[in-house]
């Protein structure tokens, strides 16, 4: 690993408290929070204490995991000299009702990543929080920071109220394409509408494991609805997705394509070209078969070598390690592709 | 490999359609607006009878919201899983070039000049049963160079006389799409 | 591989070789759904219908979602008609034995005692003006899915009847269908030694997404699959099958390429997540091989055709998997055409035409075959 250049396209940080956003917030928003029982964006898409949420050794002495530079450096970007890390903050503002609660606390989300992560660690790249049930409010903090150096994507929460390719969001794509930014769909949302069609299950680890037909549902859409026939040069990544289901959505889509083009007429190419063009991969979790020859099959299935880009997703904690993406026995270029050039391309990092 | 009559234009009035067997296939013949179209009516992706599906026109888009159409009637959509295929060329919209099914020219042909044919071609019978009237009512002959590939001997005019008032729409399975 | 359409000439004792694990029959008209429906219940039917869930319309791209060339030449909706359904598909095919599953998706009906009334009426006349004539099809016990103890009684008054090969319920609902509120359905149908088939469709009044209502029949078709995953993932983490250890179930009409990877995933996370879920003892993707069956329809169709022999070895399908038409509906299946053109592994070809189905429905190996008019 040490020789090998690596790019670590999904990495958290996690807002330890509302308090923490304090010197970012305006006067009202920290008498709200100190008198009103307002608390910022409370719910979360890691609960505290699940295995998933953090990995062992991964919970600094004080603040939950993810919320300490220094071990994000020690167990992550010193640990596997990662050359450049992606960002990702889930702070769940998608979850605020309140337009404006949810907007101020996206602003000081933003700028805190700034301050506490990027400008210390220039190894970081980050993606903007947005509010963006509330798609105007997103496109104007999009604006606001989206000129900065160090943010590289949009985090959009896997689940929204509506799927991603209705077009009240098109502003936000606009906006993402606009500033040469990525979409970054993003396993979590706390959309306040049901996890399945069938309503609400019974335990977090159905929800978890469900995130894969979410993310699967978001692909569906933002083909059918147009999005990139509507914003041609958009770039989407699904991040902690999983991706081993991919090929069995791409048969799918394409067979009900030739059936039902005349209802979609936008859809001017075979869907599983559109996710090649534009979707990228995160590969952790990697949700591997227990047979390794299945997962190469998987990996030559896509049809691309382009789509996959190494992650260790910190601090998550999977059953597979990260680096067990390697034990796939490809060819030393699809490998590189696979730890450093995709994403290297795909964000246009130097 | 032969021409065929396959009905009067009256058969297949404008908006009509007329599913056929000639020389071991299925033709599905469609009249859109006067002209005549003609293609095997098997869908190449499961076998199903295209023929019988609905005629569409062409809906094509370049964004979301925007529908542009044309072309009414002149795309053939399979019953099954609605594959569009358009009758003039026999593609399929969503991948021309690789997936298709076959067309043949159609014309239209006044009874009198194909009667004047069926006499100028059959030589006098020999026997009974092959005079230019019952071979008509026969299979196809074969191809004769001398005859410019046109099969010798009459037209098959499987359940109908030619008369010379009617004018008759000719299917050639001859020629390819 | 060829399907030979075989037309049945004569009776005689026939070794089924093609079963159909899906097709959908109709009522022809509402006074035919009367003549099975309780009377107390006929002026509600005639004001009200379906009293389903509104808001969500994705109309299916052709009437009835069916076949253009399916329509009846006697009038009526496509799968109204028993010499119709004979002509075009039981003869045109040679299939031997049909799965019949009628779509009340009873789940629809907000009002339990219609819902009830409606599928002992649909069940009724399944057995008289279905199976009882035509002994190719055999029925499906529909039940009123978000009533349990009502869905209980149904199975209890049809399970004995060897007519009804499965209870029928549908693929979206109002809960999880791993909840409690659905145990007694599967207590009632283990004890009866019925399996259970979920079909696609049906709604629970939630968007059809787990993220959404979607705006095209384009994502509602293809996101179906999404639904088949969210209720695989609550059967097994819910334990189900732990605790009806008998039981076994058919999903069909979604598929069955998005199985091998959800197994997968759901192994991944109950590794890491066991201590959530201490209730299950077993690796979920051995519980799924043990329990669930999928019919093929629509079938998978990968650009490269050795893609779809690799998916059934990644899924270890050769014996999970049941050949499936879905007529009348658009998305319909050929016998003879719906596998891909390549070599498939020896034997593959008859498990996925006859041998699973005879085994998971516990059908006969040999039947009486009727005198037909052709």
């Amino acid at each position: 690993m040490t020789t090998q250049r690596v790019i670590d396209a999904d990495v958290h940080c996690t807002v330890p408290n509302a308090r923490a956003l304090f010197p970012y917030l305006s006067e009202y928003w920290i008498e709200t929070i100190e008198q009103t029982g307002f608390n910022g964006a409370t719910d979360n898409y890691y609960p505290n204490g699940s295995a998933l949420s953090a990995r062992p050794g991964s919970v600094p002495e004080s603040g939950p995991a993810g919320s300490n530079l220094d071990l994000l450096r020690s167990q992550v970007l010193d640990a596997q000299n990662v050359e450049l890390a992606i960002l990702n903050c889930a702070y769940a503002v998608d979850g605020v009702k309140n337009p404006y609660g949810a907007a101020a606390m996206a602003s000081a989300a933003n700028d805190w990543i700034s301050a506490e992560w990027l400008e210390k660690e220039p190894r970081l790249r980050a993606s903007i929080v947005v509010p963006s049930h509330y798609p105007d409010l997103a496109v104007k903090e999009i604006d606001r920071v989206g000129g900065h150096p160090g943010f590289v994507q949009v985090f959009l929460p896997g689940r929204s109220e509506r799927p991603y390719g209705n077009r009240r969001y098109f502003p936000i794509f606009e906006a993402i394409v606009r500033h040469d930014l990525v979409a970054g769909i993003q396993f979590g949302g706390a959309p306040g509408v049901p996890p399945t069609a069938s309503g609400w299950p019974t335990y977090y680890a159905e929800e978890a494991v469900g995130m894969s037909h979410v993310f699967q549902t978001q692909l569906t859409s933002l083909i059918a609805e147009g999005t990139f026939a509507e914003f041609p040069d958009l770039r989407v990544t699904m991040v902690e997705g999983g991706w081993t289901w991919l090929p069995s959505l791409m048969w799918r889509m394409d067979k009900n394509w030739k059936a039902l083009r005349r209802e979609i007429p936008w859809t001017t190419m075979a869907p599983s070209d559109y996710i090649r063009e534009h979707v990228r991969f995160t590969t952790q979790p990697v949700d591997a078969p227990a047979n390794p020859k299945h997962l190469r099959q998987i990996v030559d299935q896509l049809g691309s070598d382009d789509l996959l880009m190494y992650s260790t997703d910190y601090p998550h904690w999977h059953a597979e390690e990260p680096e067990s993406i390697l034990s796939i026995a490809l060819s030393e270029e699809r490998i590189q592709k696979i730890m450093s050039e995709n994403a290297r391309a795909w964000y246009r990092l130097t | 490999m032969a021409r065929y009559v396959v009905g009067t234009v009256d058969d297949i009035p404008p908006g009509g359609r007329k599913i056929v067997e000639i020389g071991g296939r299925t033709v599905g013949v469609f009249n859109v607006n006067g002209e005549y179209f003609a293609v095997l009516n098997r869908c190449p992706h499961q076998g199903g009878s295209l023929c019988s599906g609905r005629q569409s026109g062409l809906v094509q888009s370049n964004r979301p919201g925007e529908y542009s159409f044309s072309r009414s009637g002149e795309i053939v959509r399979c019953p099954w899983h609605g594959w569009e295929f358009d009758l003039r060329t026999g593609q399929s919209w969503f991948d021309p070039r690789a997936v298709r099914v076959r067309r043949y020219d159609v014309s239209v042909e006044p009874g009198s000049v194909l009667v004047t044919e069926l006499d100028d071609l059959a030589p006098p019978p020999a026997e009974p049963g092959t005079s230019p009237a019952e071979v008509a009512a026969q299979g196809c002959g074969t191809p004769d160079p001398a005859m410019g590939g046109r099969a010798k001997g009459p037209y098959v005019a499987e359940t109908f006389p030619v008369v010379v008032e009617q004018q008759y729409v000719i299917v050639d399975t001859g020629r390819r799409g | 591989m060829v399907m030979t359409a075989t037309r049945p000439e004569s009776s005689g004792a026939v070794r089924p070789t093609l079963v159909d694990g899906d097709i959908h029959t109709t009522f022809a008209s509402s006074a035919i759904a009367k003549k099975y429906l309780a009377t107390r219940w006929h002026e509600y039917y005639d004001q009200y219908g379906k009293f389903g869930y509104q808001g969500f319309t994705y109309p299916k791209d052709t009437p009835n979602a069916a076949r253009h060339d399916a329509f009846p030449p006697e009038g009526g909706p496509p799968g109204s008609s028993l010499p119709f359904l004979r002509e075009q598909l039981l003869d045109e095919w040679g299939i031997d034995l049909a799965i019949n599953n009628p779509l009340t998706h009873s789940q629809l009906n907000r009002n339990p005692g219609f819902s009830e009334a409606l599928c002992q009426a649909i069940n009724d006349w399944q057995l008289a003006e279905w199976t009882e004539p035509e002994p190719r099809v055999k029925a499906s016990i529909t039940v009123p899915a978000e009533y349990g103890e009502a869905a209980a009684r149904e199975i209890d008054r049809l399970g004995p009847n060897p007519n009804y090969v499965q209870v029928l319920m549908s693929i979206r609902t109002v809960e999880p269908l791993g909840r409690p509120k659905y145990w007694p359905i599967y207590e009632a149908a283990e004890r009866h030694g019925l399996p259970i088939g979920i079909h696609f469709g049906g709604h629970g009044g939630h968007p059809i997404t787990g993220t959404g209502a979607p705006s095209y029949y384009f994502e509602y078709h293809s996101g179906m699959s999404q639904s088949f995953q969210s209720q695989v993932i609550s059967f097994i983490y819910e334990g189900v099958f732990e605790r009806f250890p008998n039981l076994k179930m058919v999903m069909i009409e979604g598929g069955f390429a998005w199985l091998p990877p959800l197994a997968w995933r759901l192994d991944s996370h109950w590794k890491r997540l066991r201590r959530d879920l201490p209730h299950l003892t077993r690796l979920p993707s051995e519980v799924i091989h043990d329990h669930i069956w999928l019919t093929t329809q629509p079938m998978e169709e990968p650009d490269r055709p050795e893609h779809f022999v690799e998916l059934l070895e990644q899924g270890n399908l050769y014996d999970r998997l049941m050949f499936a038409t879905d007529y009348p509906h658009w998305d319909f299946d050929a016998p003879s055409d719906a596998l891909p053109k390549i070599k498939l592994p020896d034997g593959f070809e008859q498990k996925l035409f006859f041998e699973n189905a005879l085994g998971f429905y516990r059908l006969p190996d040999v039947y009486q075959r009727p005198v037909t008019s052709r």
